[in-house]
């Protein structure tokens, strides 16, 4: 069966560039907070941009949390979350109080420590990542990626078999991760060129 | 480690791409779609579309007739880049990297339009001097990370001092550029383009003084602009002026591989950058 993608529009980011980069690699991908959307799809992405709280508070008011837990957790449906979208599969998250995740994978998000430092935040820009070489995400990497990131906090999960690949931004941070079905990153790889269209591509084949 | 960005800067007017220089005189450099993937293929980190059709109108005979003669794009309907936020859009399906979009933006649904149509950050500068609350509101609706406010900087002869100036230039608000770029970041600004416009297209090389005050004032990204003739420009910025990134528009209109020569260079004074 082909791949199909279902973007989970949850009214947060721009969802827009993550189906541009699914079109440029011919993937049939639509955009929806539809129930049966979701179900039918094989490929789940959950994209986003901003804060913990509101994104959380985005997935319950179109009751997706629910929708979400049953494909990933019960039908180990694929799953692909991107920036704030892999900061919701930890069980909490610490941005600006304390709010609880979606939970797939143990772990909470702190902000970048820049004490030591002096960086500025957010982290903007390109970093080289490194990556572990038994994952499905990271897979054929020739040389080490670079992907572009914009965040100011980051994933800290319990278990360090889940990370799949590290930057340094004044300390390490979890740029990838990878635990059964579930997959994150912490970059944009809708906007990290051809080494982001690498996982993108990685993840449909998973 | 975090490499050092540099930004190609694409000014529409009536819907072609234009050079600049002083703000002032402005010439026909092409079609607004051709350059996305040239730019994409050559490593470019991001790039900033900036909308200076001053007059409100688009000349969609102007836009047709460079348009209609790039041999790339002769299936674009006139209708279809009749506007920015349509530009946006098809620059946005071809646009692998981060893509920044500004000129014009007056209300937080000029911002949301833009965004819809696959802007990745806008760039904020008259409203944002007319009304600094705004900064505030739009980062707190779309995050900090997608909203960069633009500062043009002139020397004003009257008052013998460099103030920050609004509407694309022509007006001077007596602000002073330091206090400016502090209170942009305090607002709530994820980034600042900071744009000499003394230097705009005289390729004299960045206002290093201003910049380097600028950068060490803020603690979010400085983006410098405006000036840039040779590669040694960039790694001033960089080094003496102390950006996080660099940006430049009409050094990479006119050569070919610009982008790749200009990183190679940019690698081989010792700034990270990627290739």
């Amino acid at each position: 069966m082909s791949p199909q993608v279902c973007i989970i529009d949850y009214g947060i980011g721009n969802v827009g560039s993550v189906k541009n980069a699914l079109q440029f690699l011919g993937v049939s991908t639509v955009i929806s907070s539809d129930k049966k959307m979701i179900q039918e799809a094989t490929h789940l992405i959950l994209p986003g941009v901003g804060s913990f709280g509101d994104g959380m508070r985005n997935l319950k008011e179109r009751n997706l949390v629910d929708i979400l837990k049953e494909e990933v957790i019960v039908n180990k449906k694929k799953i692909l979350g991107i920036c704030l979208g892999m900061q919701l599969f930890a069980s909490h998250g610490f941005e600006h109080g304390e709010f609880e995740g979606l939970d797939f994978i143990s772990g909470k998000i702190i902000q970048i420590d820049i004490t030591q430092s002096k960086l500025r935040l957010p982290h903007i820009g390109w970093n080289n990542v490194t990556v572990v070489d038994d994952k499905v995400i990271t897979k054929s990497f020739e040389q080490e990626p670079i992907f572009y990131f914009v965040h100011s906090f980051h994933f800290i999960p319990e278990e360090r078999s889940v990370v799949a690949g590290i930057c340094t931004y004044g300390h390490d941070i979890v740029a990838l991760v990878e635990s059964g079905n579930i997959f994150g990153t912490q970059f944009h790889p809708e906007k990290s060129h051809v080494d982001g269209l690498h996982v993108l591509k990685n993840f449909i084949n998973a | 480690m975090l490499k050092t960005r540099l930004i190609p800067v694409l000014l529409l007017k009536n819907g072609v791409l234009v050079r600049s220089r002083l703000f002032s005189f402005h010439q026909l450099t092409g079609d607004p779609l051709g350059q996305v993937e040239r730019f994409t293929s050559w490593k470019a980190d991001e790039l900033i579309y900036l909308n200076i059709t001053r007059d409100g109108g688009y000349d969609s005979m102007a836009t047709m007739s460079v348009i209609g003669s790039a041999t790339s794009h002769k299936d674009v309907l006139s209708s279809k880049v009749n506007n920015f936020a349509d530009v946006i859009r098809c620059v946005s399906e071809k646009c692998m990297i981060p893509l920044t979009a500004g000129g014009g933006i007056r209300t937080l649904d000029d911002i949301q339009m833009l965004l819809k149509n696959g802007a990745d950050k806008v760039s904020i500068n008259t409203k944002a001097l007319d009304d600094s609350d705004f900064i505030k509101k739009a980062s707190q609706r779309f995050g900090s990370q997608c909203i960069v406010v633009s500062v043009d900087v002139k020397f004003n002869v009257d008052s013998g001092k460099k103030e920050v100036y609004a509407h694309f230039g022509k007006e001077s608000t007596s602000r002073d550029p330091i206090e400016w770029c502090f209170e942009v970041a305090r607002r709530g600004a994820g980034e600042i383009l900071l744009n000499s416009i003394d230097r705009d297209g005289t390729g004299e090389g960045y206002d290093l003084e201003l910049l380097r005050k600028v950068s060490e004032c803020v603690n979010i990204p400085v983006i410098a602009l405006g000036g840039v003739g040779t590669f040694e420009h960039l790694m001033e910025g960089i080094k003496i002026g102390k950006a996080s990134a660099v940006a430049a528009a009409n050094i990479f209109h006119f050569t070919e591989l610009s982008v790749i020569n200009a990183k190679k260079y940019m690698k081989s004074v010792g700034i990270d950058v990627r290739i």
